[in-house]
């Protein structure tokens, strides 16, 4: 635990001053700042944000935190011949990485809302799932360029393996749910393509802003069905829960590689 | 300048296998190095001195075989590194971190209470490198910087990948006078290096290894000895040539 | 006080010697005085003249009344039916004022109201109280009749035994204004109700619908609010309406809108505000209609326009937050859309005239897939959905070309 705490320490000094991360926070500020000054109030800048924290911020994560873990290869090597375990120094490296870009993203879009939002009752619904969204998403990619850095020593593999995933779950993994409810259209699906959405963590950061925008439209046809599951406070927290599943995985596959790996 | 003396260790291997998918990168390893020694790993590229080298500081798992320091058989704990200093062959220090924030992020992670070595940390600190970002030194600052890190909590046992590479001669020189010292002092030193004449001005045993297997263990002068040449180059060169001696 | 001793007086004579007494201006019912029943007091009053009915429970068989009077109570008069109806009016000028009614049975054979009108012209109710009653007051056949500032609170839960809080049937001339109803299957509603006037009521949590307009021509309803009714309001076959300054708003279930028009033509429905509903505005059969200056605000879908719907025109109509802003069932249009604003735009205006240079599609293709394969709705606001929109926008295939704002707003309109 506590060389956890000190690898935490040094790993947070050095991701928090790379220009990466810096530029990364400006421009989720610079973004937030603009949409407040051309679009108006809190609730329609979250909506515009949606795309930023469902598409962007997952992006940023997998392949920033695979680069970073590349980068850190070598230093990684030299921690490794310290007497240090390498369960305690794993968990530092990944904090070290997730939680400087879960403050950049908390700071780049929180501080615009601190300065131009109005405290109105109405807009803690749709920003707290906002943060939670984008929080929970960069702890998932963060986890899953952590596995795919250490699982492939060469380079080019990981990056890549880091942004075909990412496109898969922003993009491709939603093309095939339509396919398939397009091609089984005589079967009952809600139940089926809401086990599918469960499973990708794009999507769930997605349903949690539906839940908070979209209610009247999920009300509409068997939609109600999504509302009925997602609507209540068990739906919501049954996501998060998927969200947190989906960042412990691939973490605890990576903590398992790392310990195994010979480096 | 004496060293404090230090209790050195000798470093056993056993039977050591290592395999990486198809290649065999030890192919049944079984020495002794002598403690209190210097002892030199060579061998051409892949001949598998760095996973030996990596072995000994539990970077790479063996398959099978053990390894023995100081009388006690390696388990995967990680409490024997304490005694040791590595410097690994190419250096990369997190980029947005002072030279200085390096040592005392290692010296955190050590808990280290007993008094250190500053000599080479001090040479390396001279013209402010140490309170640098990293990403800034040149390349033969950042290995001072990596020289200074090994010699730093007064290991026992000194690994050390091609030591004065990327060192201008003078560098050079005060990093072989101080493995040396340390040496005298009563460490263990096992150094990899290509250069002949670093070779032949510190190391006093050799181990030759060819695809995984020793070749020839044993004193340097043995070597040339053995295969009739007098310059260590040819020596090397004709062990290679007519195979197992 | 001159006035009332002597009445009074006469009262107690009228009881002692009940026959043929000449009619009173002023009859006053009191569980404790000598006239203790409304039927009694209607027997004595004199046409044109009033009833004050003092606080108490009364619960009498059906109360006919059949001369003009105004019937007034204090604060505390109840009036409590069971199997019945508690007044049942066939004479003109009757008024009812400050009365409270509880309790009238569901009946599956008649529409059995708190109040009927049968037939009459220029009856008021106003400033009353009806409670768990099955209908609560009923117009058939009558006119120039006002329903003010009522509370009618219905207790049903299930459609098929539930009644109408205002019930109007081929009346004419009749205002109903400033009532709050809730709790039955239609809050207010009206068949072949002729200019009629709609004004300031709320009605809420009814079953159905929260205003219905069957056959009633020119008829007019303005700033009312309809909240989170079964649906918001149903206009059917039905011309030359008014509709102005409305809230629609938490309308949400699988058939719930806030405003249907069907087979609606040559109406004017401006300024309204379509807040939450699960379709804002249905269009059904509906033509020539102007829809100007409303707000559609977070909807599902803000408006959906079948086929059958032609020459209707949506101008400076605000959009915004909503999921869908314009569905339809076919690639057919021949509504227009002009000078709207849409949030969802996102073109320029390089002139600065104030509109967008490019045309808005208002109708995404991801609205037909989710009217085709319902499921796909999950993927709202999906990047992948997004792009398969902006595909259809560049070169629309599958929605219909003619529906887009030409002249779409660059700002709310003030």
């Amino acid at each position: 635990m506590t060389t956890t705490v000190r690898v935490l320490k040094y790993e947070l000094h050095n991701v928090v001053r790379s220009r990466a991360v810096l530029v990364y926070t400006l421009f989720l500020f610079l973004l937030t700042d603009v949409l407040f000054r051309f679009g108006g109030e809190g609730a329609r800048v979250v909506l515009s944000l949606l795309n930023v924290v469902l598409l962007f911020v997952p992006l940023v994560s997998v392949v920033f935190g695979t680069m970073y873990v590349y980068s850190a290869r070598e230093f990684t090597e030299l921690l490794l011949a310290q007497p240090v375990g390498r369960r305690s120094l794993f968990a530092g490296l990944y904090l070290g990485l997730a939680l400087p870009l879960a403050g950049a993203f908390l700071l780049g879009v929180g501080l615009p809302f601190a300065i131009h939002a109005k405290a109105e009752a109405a807009l803690w619904g749709p920003l707290s799932m906002l943060f939670a969204g984008g929080l929970l998403l960069t702890f998932v990619f963060t986890a899953v360029a952590m596995l795919l850095a250490i699982l492939f020593d060469d380079r080019a593999k990981g990056l890549g393996g880091a942004i075909l995933i990412w496109l898969g779950c922003a993009v491709l993994y939603d093309g095939v749910i339509l396919l398939l409810i397009t091609m089984f259209r005589e079967y009952p699906l809600e139940r089926p393509v809401l086990a599918l959405t469960l499973l990708n963590p794009i999507d769930l950061g997605r349903v949690l802003l539906l839940l908070q925008f979209d209610t009247a439209a999920l009300m509409g046809y068997t939609g109600a069905v999504f509302e009925k599951f997602f609507g209540t406070s068990l739906g919501r927290v049954t996501v998060l829960l998927a969200l947190a599943v989906q960042a412990t995985v691939p973490l605890l596959l990576a903590s398992r590689v790392f310990r195994r790996k010979d480096f | 300048m004496t060293e404090p003396a230090v209790a050195a260790p000798a470093v056993e291997f056993r039977a050591l296998r290592k395999r990486f998918g198809r290649l065999t990168a030890l192919d049944g390893v079984d020495i002794r190095l002598g403690a209190g020694r210097v002892t030199a790993l060579v061998g051409p590229n892949g001949a598998g001195k760095s996973t030996l080298i990596k072995c000994l500081l539990g970077l790479v798992r063996p398959d099978e075989g053990s390894i023995v320091l100081a009388g006690a058989t390696l388990d995967g704990g990680f409490e024997y590194r304490r005694g040791l200093g590595y410097m690994p062959q190419a250096p990369r220090f997190p980029d947005n971190l002072t030279g200085r924030e390096v040592v005392d992020m290692l010296r955190d992670l050590r808990g280290h209470a007993a008094a250190t070595d500053g000599e080479l940390l001090d040479w390396f600190g001279e013209s402010g490198a140490l309170d640098r970002p990293v990403r800034v030194l040149s390349g033969g600052t950042r290995q001072k910087l990596n020289a200074a890190i090994a010699f730093l909590f007064r290991p026992a046992l000194l690994i050390l990948d091609e030591p004065t590479a990327g060192l201008d001669p003078v560098a050079s020189g005060i990093l072989k006078d101080k493995i040396r010292r340390v040496r005298d002092a009563g460490a263990t030193v096992v150094l990899s290096s290509h250069l002949i004449a670093e070779l032949e001005e510190l190391a006093e045993d050799l181990v030759f290894l060819v695809e995984g297997k020793i070749r020839y263990a044993g004193p340097l002068a043995g070597l040339k000895a053995r295969t009739g040449e007098t310059g260590l180059e040819r020596a090397m060169a004709a062990l290679l040539t007519r195979g197992g001696a | 006080m001159t006035l009332r001793a002597p009445a009074r007086l006469l009262g107690g004579l009228l009881l002692a010697a009940p026959a043929a007494l000449p009619a009173q201006a002023l009859v006053v019912v009191d569980p404790a005085g000598p006239v203790r029943t409304v039927t009694e007091a209607l027997a004595r009053v004199a046409p044109g003249g009033r009833i004050n009915v003092r606080a108490g429970n009364y619960s009498e068989p059906v109360i006919r009344v059949a001369v003009p009077v105004t019937i007034v109570g204090d604060s505390g008069a109840v009036f409590v039916g069971g199997d019945h109806e508690i007044f049942v009016v066939t004479a003109d000028d009757v008024t009812f004022r400050g009365l409270t009614l509880r309790h009238v049975e569901p009946s599956y054979v008649e529409d059995r109201a708190a109040i009927l009108f049968d037939s009459v012209a220029n009856c008021v109710v106003e400033d009353s109280r009806l409670e768990g009653t099955f209908f609560g007051i009923y117009l058939s056949r009558s006119r120039g009749c006002r329903i003010s500032r009522n509370v009618v609170q219905g207790t049903s839960t299930a459609e098929m035994s539930a009644g109408n809080a205002i019930h109007l049937f081929h009346s004419r001339d009749v205002t109903v204004d400033g009532n709050r109803v809730t709790g039955h299957r239609d809050g207010i509603y009206l068949e072949f109700a002729e200019d009629a006037r709609v004004i300031g009521n709320l009605s809420t949590g009814n079953l159905r619908y929260g205003l219905h307009f069957m056959f009633s021509h020119r008829c007019e309803y303005r700033d009312n609010r309809f909240v989170n009714n079964g649906a918001g309001v149903a206009v059917m076959y039905t011309r030359s309406m008014l509709m102005q300054g409305n809230t629609f708003a938490d309308n949400w279930g699988a058939a719930s809108y806030g405003l249907l028009l069907k087979e609606i033509r040559d109406s004017r429905i401006l300024g309204n505000s379509f807040r939450e509903n699960t379709v804002g505005m249905y269009l059904e059969g509906s033509a020539r209609n102007e829809v100007t200056g409303n707000t559609f605000e977070a909807n599902g879908w803000a408006v959906r326009v079948l086929a059958d719907a032609e020459g209707n025109r949506f101008a400076r109509n605000v959009f915004l937050r909503n999921s869908f802003d314009v569905s339809t069932n076919s690639r057919s249009n021949v509504s227009t859309f002009r000078g709207n604003y849409w949030d969802h735009y996102e073109g320029y205006d390089l002139d600065h005239d104030g509109f967008g240079d490019v045309p808005f599609h208002p109708v995404r293709l991801f609205s037909l897939l989710v009217a085709q394969h319902e499921p796909s709705l999950i993927l709202l606001r999906s990047f992948f959905v997004d792009l398969l929109d902006a595909a259809e926008r560049v070169m629309p295939v599958l929605t219909p070309e003619t529906l887009r704002d030409d002249r779409p707003l660059m700002r709310v309109p003030a």
